[in-house]
């Protein structure tokens, strides 16, 4: 009977409509209302996903749960769904983040806590509409759709440059993607489709291939960021409120790195081929000079900030080091290790990213600081967020056992079948990752009690412990067992492997 | 020849709503010596009346065909319906949302109503001209009305200047214009615009010169009246200093009747031409973007900061008419009419802020108005996305419609050009979105309006999120329009 349901429409809309909802409840005594319809609708959402999984075909690269309806026939626009097996996953993550969001939210925020809400729920289901959508337009619409929420989460609810920094986040992510719409639009003048799959498989000429590329490099560079359009990510962290920053880093990040599987790589094979020294130079100077910009920040929420663009890296490493990959040894089996790798880097970072964003949270709702400088010793008041910070830490650095450590692992290993010293450039990162992250738990968790604040900082409550517990689970889950994670993704990805090698010229 | 005695009734039907717009306004304008001032409300309602009745009118006689009549100058056809049908839609919005504002600046009187008729009525025959002559008098009735609503608010330095600045300058475009058609006519011997293009055709070297030249003046004229750079000096002026209900006004169904006016002179007229004139639209495209978008950032006051995105606007939407194909047309078409809607709901915010002795029309009157006012402050935050350009808005699909149609004839780098253009613009379109939502309110006092005005407000921006997610059917409708 699930299978007879438009599921994926279900996924995008719950929440959309709930989130409307939700705002007919602003009135500031209506707010606990406002938040159980709210919790109510995201883990609605959350459910409905789960039948995506699973009912799952891992044996198919084919899209599934497909949707298509004539949408703007003026143009041959449609409303075209489906997903793969790289898309699914982040489908579960997004609705999973957004319960969390809302959860994190609960009583901390208390200015217009039900707008507040409905930005996140509206947001949940243009997410997930990105990742389903298989109509360029369709994607581009859901794509930009979702600034607007975003814009208005940094801007309202953000900290003091809040201001400056969700108009800068706007503009550079604006900035990227129309050039990708006017790629679009050339494709569609082109093969007259506007539809995904038809532009994967429509032939296209070096010159053409390459401008394409560029303009999606563009467009995604600035979401996912890479060095050097990075510098909008630091500010919108920094000012957005804790659900703003979990979105941001455990999603919107991926959105850059999911649009080169679903767009550059397929599209333009042979300009990916041509120019992947350049994407593999850009993702190691994330992956290094970043990580040491990351190791001198006196601000948490940007030292996270900066770790998630290096980590970032890692997964725009593992797209594109393939074709050095195939070259040098010839076989497709290290090119599948590097996207999986890649992939399982892009889930991962998701919840760890999130998790930690969550614990400087948590300490700010507290302190209402986020200066390393401001804390010291937090382990001897708040022992139980101690620990779970510490895990996050952990698995923020590479560590064997936690969901960091597979992807990462993955992409060095498949790196070394390139050439040895990107992939020990690329290792280094379990070095500086290590020195960031672990200094500055130690500076803000260890030692004596730093000031009167510390020391009168009370542990998490349930709720906190709730969100903290639920990704620590995750995170130790993926770490310790990613089969379930990797079996989905391996008939796509070698679908994609073999796109990938078909030149279009 | 055509002699008295064989004098031949002319087929009126197609023109029945000119006919009857005409009628209807000169009763209203008897009617309206004999209404007190303070039942000025009746002059309102027999306005309204009056485009509700020509709606109807306009709707029932459309055939799907083209019918010319009046010996070949005047033409009923489906661009020319639908276009008129959002003249009488848009400029009935801007009446209702004229209305608090008129009265409380003691200009709720016949004048305003009689004037904006009959400027509907020169933008309905600017519509429907198959003629110079017919053109050029349906463009004349509707620039004198303009002029003189501009100078309505008498007391009014601003406005007086505004006014004379209005009027100098058009007149000045005006004669420009007609100097570029009687070179036409003495080079093609015809004011027909379908017998003017077949001439065309066969013109020799020599007399094609002077025919571009004619083509040059035209176009110049055409651009003063569109407001594209570099013909754009008075718009700013006009629409800061006009009373903002006029503003509105000028601002809206105009444009549309403005884009009929380029279709007929350049598409059917000169639609040989294209290359001549697809280079000039070229450069004026583009500096229009730039221009408009780049000073807009610097302006204080959001009529003026309209103003210059009008500019920017026009740039787009020549940018659809140069591409010189039926998708072009067709793209064009549909920025026109989405962008009087958008200049429609954003006036009107204006006049909704406004009250007595208040314009509400700097920048910082928005400040904190999601505080004052959520639910208005969400209709102007779709009506600033859709003016950016930013989906789910209709005016993301205006831009795409138009960008696909610049791309389909090679000219890539044109649209890249216009994107670039574009996001210089969501810039100052963010900062008003910024004014609303993340400052606090300077003015607290709560917003003076009437029902209707609140109803018709939310349901023009309403209607642009909702063109947003389903474009469709307006998009088959303009592509069927230009066939």
């Amino acid at each position: 009977m699930l299978a007879d349901l438009p599921l994926l429409s279900l996924v995008i809309w719950t929440p959309i409509i709930g989130g409307l909802l939700v705002l007919f409840f602003s009135k500031d005594e209506q707010a606990p209302l406002a938040r159980m319809i709210a919790l109510a609708v995201s883990v609605l959402t959350f459910l409905l996903t789960i039948p995506l999984w699973t009912g799952f075909d891992n044996s198919t690269y084919q899209m599934q749960f497909v949707e298509y309806v004539s949408w703007i026939p003026a143009f041959n626009i449609n409303y075209h769904l489906g997903i793969d097996g790289i898309s699914m996953p982040l489908i579960l993550l997004t609705a999973f983040s957004t319960v969390l969001v809302v959860i994190a939210g609960w009583e901390v925020i208390k200015y217009k806590p039900a707008q507040y809400m409905a930005a996140f729920l509206i947001m949940d289901g243009l997410m997930i509409g990105v990742f389903c959508a298989l109509d360029s337009i369709l994607f581009y619409v859901l794509w930009e759709a979702m600034l607007i929420p975003m814009f208005l989460i940094i801007g309202i609810w953000g900290g003091e440059r809040r201001v400056y920094a969700t108009i800068k986040f706007f503009l550079y992510t604006f900035l990227g993607s129309v050039f990708m719409l006017v790629a679009l639009i050339y494709m569609y003048i082109q093969s007259g489709s506007f539809g995904i799959l038809d532009m994967q498989n429509m032939p296209l000429g070096m010159t053409e291939q390459i401008l394409i590329f560029l303009a999606f490099l563009i467009a995604f560079a600035v979401k996912v960021p890479m060095w050097p359009v990075h510098t909008w990510l630091p500010d919108a962290h920094v000012e957005a409120p804790t659900g703003g920053s979990v979105i941001l880093a455990a999603i919107m990040l991926k959105m850059g790195t999911y649009g080169f599987v679903r767009f550059s790589l397929p599209i333009t094979p042979d300009a990916s081929m041509k120019l992947d020294w350049l994407m593999i130079t850009l993702s190691l100077i994330a992956v290094v000079y970043i990580a040491f910009v990351a190791l001198v920040q006196k601000d948490m929420k940007k030292l996270i900030a900066y770790s998630s663009i290096a980590h970032m890296g890692f997964v725009t490493l593992g797209f594109f080091i393939i074709f050095a990959i195939l070259e040098n040894t010839g076989s497709t089996q290290g090119m599948a290790m590097a996207i999986e790798g890649a992939l399982v880097q892009m889930i991962s970072h998701g919840f760890i990213s999130g998790a930690m964003f969550l614990c400087v949270g948590v300490m700010y709702d507290r302190m209402h600081s986020r200066q390393i400088a401001d804390y010291g010793g937090v382990a001897n008041t708040m022992p139980i967020f101690a620990a779970f910070m510490v895990l996050f830490a952990m698995a923020n650095a590479g560590l064997p056992g936690t969901s960091g450590f597979v992807g990462e692992f993955m992409v060095i290993l498949a790196a070394f079948k390139a050439n040895f010293w990107i992939a020990f450039l690329a290792a280094t990162t379990l070095i500086f990752g290590a020195a960031y992250t672990l200094w500055m738990v130690k500076r803000v968790l260890f030692g004596e009690v730093a000031n009167d604040n510390v020391a009168a900082l009370k542990d998490v409550n349930k709720r906190e412990f709730f969100v903290l517990g639920v990704l620590a689970v995750a995170v130790l889950a993926l770490g310790l067992w990613p089969a379930p994670l990797l079996d989905v993704m391996h008939a796509t990805v070698d679908h994609l492997i073999e796109q990938v090698m078909h030149s279009k010229l | 020849m055509m002699t008295p005695s064989s004098f031949e009734m002319p087929n009126l039907l197609p023109a029945v709503p000119e006919i009857f717009v005409l009628t209807a306004t000169c009763v209203i304008l008897l009617a309206d010596l004999y209404v007190r001032d303070d039942k000025k409300v009746i002059t309102y309602l027999m306005s309204l009346a009056t485009l509700v009745g020509a709606a109807v009118l306009t709707i029932t006689l459309h055939t799907g065909e083209t019918v010319l009549t009046f010996s070949g100058s005047f033409v009923s056809d489906p661009m020319g319906d639908v276009l008129k049908v959002f003249v009488y839609l848009v400029t009935a919005a801007v009446f209702v949302y004229s209305r608090n504002y008129l009265i409380a600046r003691n200009l709720f009187k016949g004048e305003f109503f009689t004037l904006g008729l009959f400027g509907v009525l020169g933008m309905m025959v600017l519509i429907s001209a198959q003629n110079m002559l017919t053109l050029y008098l349906g463009l004349e009735l509707l620039s004198l009305c303009m002029y003189a609503m501009v100078a309505l608010h008498r007391d009014s330095i601003n406005a007086t200047e505004a006014a004379m600045k209005y009027f100098v300058l058009g007149a000045l475009a005006s004669g420009m214009l007609l100097y570029g058609m009687s070179l036409i006519y003495g080079i093609t011997g015809s004011l027909d615009l379908a017998e003017i293009n077949a001439a065309i055709k066969s013109l020799d070297d020599s007399k094609m010169m002077v025919a571009s030249l004619g083509m040059v003046l035209v176009i110049v004229g055409m651009a003063f009246k569109l407001g594209a750079v570099p013909f754009h000096m008075w718009l700013p002026d006009v629409y800061h200093g006009a009373p903002t209900a006029i503003t509105l006004y000028i601002s809206a169904a105009p444009k549309i009747a403005a884009f009929a006016m380029v279709m007929r002179l350049l598409v059917e007229g000169l639609g040989d031409m294209h290359v001549q004139w697809q280079e000039i639209l070229i450069i004026m495209a583009v500096l229009s973007m730039a221009v408009g978008n780049i000073v807009a950032i610097a302006q204080a006051n959001i009529k003026r900061m309209l103003a210059y995105s009008t500019i920017s606007h026009v740039g787009f939407l020549l940018l659809g008419i140069l591409a010189g194909t039926a998708e072009g047309y067709s793209s064009a078409m549909f920025y026109a009419i989405t962008y009087a809607l958008m200049a429609a709901g954003g006036f009107g915010m204006i006049l909704l802020l406004s009250r007595s002795g208040f314009e509400a029309d700097r920048l910082e009157d928005f400040k904190g108005l999601s505080e004052r006012s959520p639910w208005f402050a969400f209709m102007m935050l779709i009506l600033m996305f859709s003016m950016a350009g930013v989906p789910p808005t209709v005016g993301f699909y205006a831009k795409l419609a138009v960008l696909q149609s610049v791309v389909g004839v090679g000219l890539t780098w044109l649209a890249v050009l216009g994107v670039i253009f574009s996001i210089i613009g969501v810039f100052y379109y963010l900062r008003v979105i910024k004014l609303m939502y993340f400052d606090k309110p300077v003015d607290t006092s709560p917003l003076e309006t009437t029902a209707d005005m609140r109803i018709i407000l939310s349901a023009n921006a309403l209607g642009i999120l909702y063109l947003g997610l389903m474009p469709g059917s307006l998009l088959a409708l303009c592509v069927a329009a230009i066939g």
